[in-house]
C-alpha cells in the first residue's frame, strides 16, 4: 500500500514536471547562490588565515639594511651578543615559490604555520637537510628538496630552516631582515651602536586587516542569506501549488484507507529527497559560481587589505554540508505549512482549484496582520538592538515583514487604480490583475526581495568602497613615508625637503589614557593634507582651524563610541583639556585616537622625537628617493612608496565591483525564473478567465499585449516598494550589524543611477519571465478558448 | 603546533620524552659516561659534543648591605640532536641558557635558545667562556666574571675561587641509578661572588658564595625516573653537602651524596645513605620543605624555602631557588626540584 501510494503521490510530478523543474531548480538555485558565497568566504578566510600565519612577521618590528638590501649574518650575532632579542630571516624565490628561511628557536612564538606531525625528524630539518614545509598545490612545484606537506601554509609559500633556507638560494651567511621580539632585556645598547648599517622599521598592525575583512565577509555571508531567501519563497511558491493540487488524490488515497500519518510522512520522505537532489545540484552550482567568481575576490581582498588569497578553491566539507543543511533546512520550511495544511484537511474535503486563490484572499488578512507584527519588531529592534544576533533578527523581521505586506499593498494599490479606471477594458485589466495578484504574489514577493537584496548591497558594498577609498586618502595623503635613525638624519631631511619644497609632516604619537580606555595622540603639523583628506563622520565649523590653533583636538570614532564622547565635550589627558572639534572614521583601528596641532603635543610630550614622515612630493616618487639618498644618506629601506601602494589598492578595489555585478545578476535571474513559472503555472487556469474577454471582441494579440503589461506593471510597482526596503536593509547591514560585530558605523552613500540600473535589469527580468506566457497567450488555439464554454471544468 | 614549540618537544630536554626532560631517553651514536674518569684541564671545562646533554650551572647566595637575602641562577645547557659539532646552521648543537634572581617577594627568570655552530652560544675551554647572547660566564676557573639580563632584572657578577674543584661519586663518575645510569660529575663549591643586581626596585650591590656544577652525559636517569630533588648545603662551619633524590615511577627513590670538607676533601655516600623527606607543599603542590638527614655525619636538618614561589616558567619547568636550613646544623643552599609540573 505504502508503495502505491508513493506511486500516486509521485504520478503528480509526472504529469506536471514543469512544477518539478521550478521546485527542483528553485531549490538548487537557491543552494547554489548560498553555498557560493559561503566558498568565498570559507575560501578566502582559510586561505588569508593561512597567509596570516605565514606572514605574521607584519606583527613585529624588523631591522633591515638601510639601503634595503640583505646583510651579513654577523649583524646577527654581533647584534644577539649585545642582549637584542631579534630573529633572523631570510626570503627568495625558489622555482617560483616564495621560501621563507627562519630560525625556530629564537623566531617569536607562534610564528611558522607548520604543524609537523610526529614522525618528522628535527634533526634533518635543523641540520641542513634540504626539508622545506609547503602545502600541497605548492610541494608538485618544488623540486630537489625534501617537502613536508602542512597545508596551514599560504599557497606559493614555503618554510625551512635558515640554515636550508640560505643554501638553497646560494645566499649564505646573508640576512634580509630580523625580527624584533617585543620584549627585550634591560640595559639595550644603542641599535646604532652595535649594527649602524640596520635601520629599525615599525611593524605593519595585523588588527586592521582583520578587522575589514571580517565586516566584508559578514556582508557576504547576510548576502548569501537573502539570495537564499529569494530561492525559499520560489520553493514555497512550488510546494503550496503542488500540494494545493494534490488535494483530491490525498482524498482518494485516504479514502481508500492509506493513514494519514504515513501520508504525511511519504510526503515528507519526497521533499527530503527533492532537496537532496536539489541540494547537490546547488552545491555544485556553487561551486561554479565561486570558481568564476573567487579570483575577483581574491584579488579584492589582496589588494584592499594585504590579505593574501589563493585564487584556487578546494572543496571543503564545510561547505558542502551548510549547503545541503540549508537545501533540507529550506525545504522542511517551505513545505512544513503545506504539510501542516494536509494534516489539518478533513478527510473528505473538497479539492477546488480554486481553493487557492479564495485561500489566499483569507489569507491575505493574516499575512497583513503578521506583516505589521513583523516591521512593528523590526523598528522595536532598531532602538534596542544590540548585538549580532539582534541585529540580524531585526533584519529578518524586516525582510519577512516586508515581504507579507507586499501582497496588501500591491492589492490595495490595484484596488485604488481600479475605482479610478476609465473605460471598460482598462476596468477589466485591473480587475483581473487583482484576480491573478494571488497566485503571483510569492513570485513579486521573490522578485521584490531580490531587488531590495541587491539595492542594499550594492548600496553596502558602494559606501563600503567609497568609505575605504576615502579612508585610503585619508590616511595615505603622503605620497613617501620616511623613518629616520638619527636627530641628524632628520635634520638632513628636513633642510633637503625645504630645499626642493617638499612639504615634512611629521608622524609622532604618545600613548595616554583617556577615560579609563587607551588611546594614541598624534601631534600634527598644520597642512592642507589633512583639512582636503580627512572626513569626518561628525564636524562643528572650522574643525581643522580650530584643531591647528590649539584651541580643539578631533578624535576617532572608537574613541568618540567607547568613551561616550560628543562635538563639544572636553577630552582630558595629562594636563592638556580641550573639545572634541570633529569625529574621524578609523575602519579597522581598536585603538582610540586624538589628533591635536604639534605645539601642545610637543609642550606635553617633550621626549617623544618625532622619527616618522610623510612627505608630500607631486614628481615622481621614486626619482625623489634617489636623491634622497644620494643627499642625505637616508636608504630606500628607510622609506615606503604610500603612493604606489594605494595606487595599486585602489585599481584592484575596482573589481568587487565584479563580484556585486555579478551576484546581482544571479539573484535577478533567480527572481525572474520565480516569475515565469508562476506564470506558466497560471496560464492553464486563467484561459476561463480569458475566454469571455476574448468572445467579447478582445484579439488574442491584445491580451497577449495585456499579459506582458501586467506582468511589467507589477514587476515596476515591486520595484518601486523595493526600493525603500533595500534602503532600509543597507542601513541596517551598516549602522546596526556592523557596529554590532565591529564597534564602527560605514556611513552610508546612496547610489541612485545604480537603482535605475537595478531596477532595469529587474524590467528585464520580468519581461524575459512574462514574455514566453503572453506569447503563448496570444497564440491559444480559439478551440481551446471556445472550449471554456463547452465543457465544464 | 608551531615550530618552535615543536624544536623544543624534540630537544632532549622536555618532559615528552622517558623520564624528566627526555633525560632517560636512548642513546643513539652518544658516548656514554664510563666509571674511573681521567678528567683533563682545561679542556674538560670546555663542551663534550658526542654527549647528548651538558651543563654549566651556577647557583649563589647572597645578601645585600643590610642582609637581605637573595638567590642566583646563570645556567647554560647544551643539548645534542647529533654526537658531532659542525660550523654553520647545520651544527646539531642546541644551547638554552636560564637565569635567574629569587628575592624573598620575587622570583625573575630570563630564557635563551640558540642554535650552535653560529657563534650566537657557546662554550671555549681556553681561555675558558661559556656565552649565550649577552650572558657569560668566563675567566680561569679561579678569577672569573658572570653577566645575565632579562626583560626585568640583570646582574653583573665577579667569582674568585677560594677551594678546589670537587668529584662526586666515584671521582667524577656519578651513578643515578640502581640499573647504572651516570654522569660525569664536578663542581667548583667555593667561588666567593659579588657584584650587582638591577631590579626593578633598583640596583643592589651582593656578596655572597656560589656553586658551579659541570655534568655531562648521554642519558643520566633510568628510564623509570621522573624526576629529581637536588640539594647544596652550605654549613656555616665551613663543610658542605651536595646530595640528589632521583624520584622512579615505581615511588621509590634513589639518593646520592657528596660531603665536601671545608678543605675540598670530598666522601660520596651511595643510594640510601643520604635521606630526604618531603614535610611542606607551597600552593602548587611542590615541596619547599625539607628533612635531610645523613646519619654518618650526624646531620638532621630542615630545609626551608626562601621564597615559595620560585618556579622556573621556562620551556623545560622546574623549581629553583635558594634555601635556608636549621637543625643539627645550620646554613644556606640552594634547591633544585624537577618532575612536578
Amino acid at each position: 500500500m505504502t508503495r502505491a501510494a508513493f506511486g500516486a503521490l509521485l504520478s503528480h510530478w509526472w504529469r506536471n514536471p514543469l512544477q518539478l523543474f521550478t521546485l527542483l531548480a528553485g531549490l538548487a538555485l537557491a543552494t547554489g547562490l548560498w553555498s557560493g558565497v559561503q566558498a568565498i568566504n570559507a575560501e578566502a578566510r582559510a586561505s588569508y588565515d593561512a597567509a596570516a600565519s605565514t606572514l605574521d612577521e607584519g606583527r613585529y618590528d624588523r631591522l633591515v639594511a638601510r639601503d634595503g638590501g640583505a646583510f651579513a649574518q654577523d649583524n646577527y650575532i654581533a647584534l644577539r651578543r649585545a642582549g637584542w632579542q631579534v630573529s633572523p630571516m631570510v626570503t627568495g624565490d625558489l622555482n617560483g615559490v616564495r621560501l621563507i628561511g627562519l630560525d625556530a628557536l629564537t623566531a617569536p612564538s607562534g610564528m611558522g604555520p607548520v604543524s609537523l606531525g610526529g614522525g618528522t625528524d628535527l634533526g634533518a630539518f635543523l641540520t641542513g637537510s634540504a626539508q622545506v614545509f609547503a602545502n600541497a598545490a605548492t610541494a608538485a612545484r618544488l623540486d630537489g628538496v625534501e617537502v613536508l606537506i602542512a597545508d596551514d601554509l599560504a599557497n606559493d609559500t614555503a618554510v625551512a630552516d635558515i640554515g636550508t633556507a640560505q643554501a638553497l638560494l646560494g645566499r649564505e651567511g646573508l640576512i634580509d631582515s630580523l625580527l624584533v621580539m617585543p620584549d627585550q632585556p634591560v640595559g639595550l645598547p644603542a641599535l646604532g651602536e652595535v649594527a649602524p648599517d640596520l635601520t629599525m622599521q615599525a611593524a605593519q598592525g595585523g588588527t586592521d586587516i582583520a578587522g575589514l575583512t571580517d565586516s566584508f565577509h559578514l556582508n557576504l555571508t547576510a548576502f548569501g542569506l537573502l539570495s537564499f531567501a529569494v530561492g525559499i519563497f520560489i520553493v514555497h511558491g512550488a510546494i503550496g501549488l503542488a500540494f494545493e493540487q494534490r488535494r483530491g488524490m490525498v482524498r482518494t488515497l485516504r479514502a481508500l484507507g492509506v493513514p494519514l500519518n504515513r501520508l504525511i510522512g511519504l510526503m515528507l520522505a519526497e521533499l527530503l529527497v527533492f532537496a537532496l537532489v536539489a541540494g547537490v545540484i546547488g552545491v555544485a552550482l556553487g561551486y561554479v559560481i565561486a570558481a568564476l567568481l573567487l579570483p575577483d575576490v581574491a584579488a579584492t581582498l589582496r589588494g584592499l587589505y594585504g590579505a593574501d588569497v589563493s585564487g584556487n578553491l578546494q572543496l571543503r566539507p564545510v561547505w558542502w554540508l551548510s549547503g545541503l543543511g540549508i537545501a533540507f533546512a529550506g525545504t522542511l520550511i517551505a513545505g512544513g505549512s503545506a504539510l501542516w495544511g494536509i494534516s489539518k484537511m478533513p478527510l473528505l474535503a473538497a479539492a477546488q482549484p480554486r481553493a487557492l486563490a479564495m485561500a489566499a484572499g483569507r489569507r491575505a488578512r493574516w499575512q497583513l496582520v503578521v506583516a505589521l507584527v513583523l516591521l512593528a519588531l523590526a523598528a522595536v529592534l532598531v532602538f534596542t538592538a544590540d548585538g549580532l544576533v539582534a541585529g540580524f533578527a531585526m533584519l529578518g523581521a524586516l525582510l519577512i515583514g516586508a515581504a507579507f505586506a507586499l501582497p496588501p499593498v500591491l492589492n490595495a494599490v490595484l484596488a485604488f487604480a481600479s475605482a479610478r479606471a476609465k473605460g471598460v477594458t482598462a476596468q477589466w485589466f485591473w480587475a483581473d490583475t487583482r484576480q491573478q495578484l494571488p497566485g503571483l504574489s510569492l513570485a513579486l514577493m521573490a522578485l521584490m526581495l531580490a531587488i531590495a537584496a541587491n539595492v542594499g548591497v550594492s548600496t553596502m558594498v558602494s559606501s563600503f568602497r567609497l568609505t575605504f577609498t576615502g579612508f585610503l586618502d585619508q590616511r595615505l595623503a603622503s605620497e613617501l613615508y620616511v623613518s629616520t635613525d638619527s636627530a641628524e638624519q632628520t635634520a638632513a631631511l628636513i633642510s633637503y625637503a625645504e630645499t626642493e619644497g617638499v612639504a615634512v609632516l611629521p608622524i609622532q604619537s604618545a600613548d595616554v589614557q583617556i577615560a579609563g580606555h587607551p588611546a594614541e595622540v598624534f601631534g600634527t603639523r598644520d597642512h592642507a593634507t589633512y583639512r582636503d583628506n580627512w572626513q569626518f563622520l561628525q564636524s562643528s565649523a572650522g574643525a581643522w582651524d580650530a584643531t591647528f590653533a590649539g584651541q580643539a583636538v578631533v578624535i576617532n570614532e572608537q574613541l568618540a563610541r567607547r568613551a561616550g564622547l560628543a562635538l563639544g565635550d572636553p577630552v582630558t589627558f595629562g594636563s592638556v583639556t580641550l573639545p572634541v572639534a570633529g569625529i574621524y572614521g578609523d575602519y579597522g583601528n581598536p585603538v582610540g585616537q586624538v589628533v591635536l596641532v604639534e605645539d601642545v603635543f610637543a609642550t606635553e610630550f617633550p621626549h617623544v622625537v618625532a622619527r616618522q614622515f610623510g612627505l608630500r612630493i607631486s614628481g615622481d616618487v621614486g626619482d625623489f628617493v634617489n636623491d634622497l639618498t644620494a643627499a642625505t644618506g637616508i636608504g630606500a629601506g628607510q622609506t615606503i612608496d604610500q603612493a604606489g601602494i594605494k595606487a595599486v589598492s585602489l585599481a584592484i578595489f575596482e573589481r568587487t565591483f565584479t563580484v556585486t555585478t555579478a551576484l546581482n545578476i544571479l539573484t535577478l535571474a533567480v527572481a525572474g525564473f520565480a516569475i515565469l513559472m508562476s506564470l506558466l503555472t497560471l496560464a492553464a487556469m486563467r484561459v476561463p478567465q480569458l475566454a469571455p474577454a476574448w468572445a467579447m471582441g478582445m484579439t488574442r494579440a491584445a491580451l497577449g499585449r495585456l499579459e506582458l503589461l501586467r506582468a511589467v506593471m507589477l514587476a515596476v510597482l515591486t520595484a518601486v516598494l523595493a526600493l525603500p526596503l533595500g534602503l532600509a536593509l543597507a542601513w541596517v547591514l551598516l549602522a546596526v550589524v556592523n557596529v554590532a560585530a565591529f564597534g564602527w558605523q560605514l556611513p552610508m552613500y546612496l547610489f541612485p543611477l545604480d537603482y535605475a540600473r537595478l531596477g532595469g535589469f529587474a524590467l528585464v527580468a520580468a519581461v524575459l519571465a512574462a514574455g514566453w506566457p503572453a506569447w503563448r497567450l496570444a497564440r491559444t488555439p480559439p478551440g481551446d478558448l471556445l472550449k471554456v464554454f463547452a465543457n465544464e471544468r | 603546533m608551531n615550530a618552535k614549540a615543536f624544536v623544543l618537544c624534540l630537544l632532549p630536554v622536555t618532559a615528552t620524552a622517558q623520564g624528566f626532560a627526555g633525560l632517560g631517553t636512548d642513546v643513539d651514536g652518544f658516548s656514554t659516561p664510563a666509571p674511573n674518569p681521567v678528567f683533563d684541564f682545561p679542556a674538560d671545562h670546555g663542551p663534550h659534543p658526542d654527549y647528548r646533554i651538558e651543563w654549566w650551572y651556577l647557583t649563589a647566595n647572597l645578601e645585600d648591605a643590610d642582609g637581605t637575602p637573595y638567590g642566583l641562577q646563570w645556567t647554560l645547557f647544551r643539548s645534542a640532536l647529533a654526537p658531532y659539532d659542525v660550523e654553520g646552521w647545520q651544527s646539531p648543537q642546541l644551547w638554552m641558557g636560564h637565569a635567574a634572581v629569587t628575592t624573598e617577594t620575587d622570583h625573575f627568570v630570563a630564557e635563551r635558545l640558540a642554535r650552535g655552530g653560529i657563534g650566537q652560544a657557546g662554550v671555549v675551554a681556553d681561555p675558558f667562556n661559556a656565552w649565550i647572547d649577552d650572558w657569560a660566564l668566563e675567566g680561569d676557573w679561579q678569577m672569573m666574571q658572570m653577566r645575565a639580563s632579562g626583560t626585568d632584572f640583570a646582574y653583573q657578577m665577579d667569582l674568585t675561587a677560594n677551594g678546589p674543584l670537587v668529584f662526586h661519586g666515584d671521582g667524577g663518575y656519578s651513578v643515578k641509578s640502581a640499573a647504572g645510569q651516570a654522569s660525569y660529575y664536578y663542581s667548583q663549591p667555593f667561588f666567593d661572588i659579588s657584584g650587582t643586581l638591577q631590579l626593578p626596585t633598583g640596583d643592589v650591590e651582593v656578596t655572597g658564595s656560589a656553586w658551579l656544577d659541570r655534568e655531562w652525559s648521554s642519558q643520566p636517569l633510568a628510564e623509570n625516573q621522573t624526576g629529581w630533588d637536588w640539594f647544596s648545603l652550605s654549613f656555616d662551619d665551613g663543610d658542605k653537602l651536595m646530595g640528589f633524590r632521583l624520584q622512579q615511577d615505581d615511588g621509590m627513590n634513589y639518593t646520592s651524596a657528596t660531603w665536601i670538607t671545608a678543605d675540598g676533601d670530598a666522601t660520596p655516600y651511595p643510594d640510601g645513605a643520604l635521606q630526604v623527606e618531603p614535610l611542606g607543599l607551597n600552593a602548587a603542590d611542590v615541596p619547599v620543605r625539607w628533612r635531610l638527614t645523613l646519619p654518618d655525619r650526624g646531620v638532621d636538618v630542615t630545609v626551608q624555602a626562601i621564597n615559595d614561589d620560585a618556579w622556573m616558567a621556562t620551556s623545560v619547568p622546574y623549581w629553583e631557588g635558594p634555601v635556608t636550613f636549621e637543625g643539627t646544623h645550620q646554613g644556606r643552599g640552594y634547591l633544585e626540584m624537577t618532575g612536578y609540573e
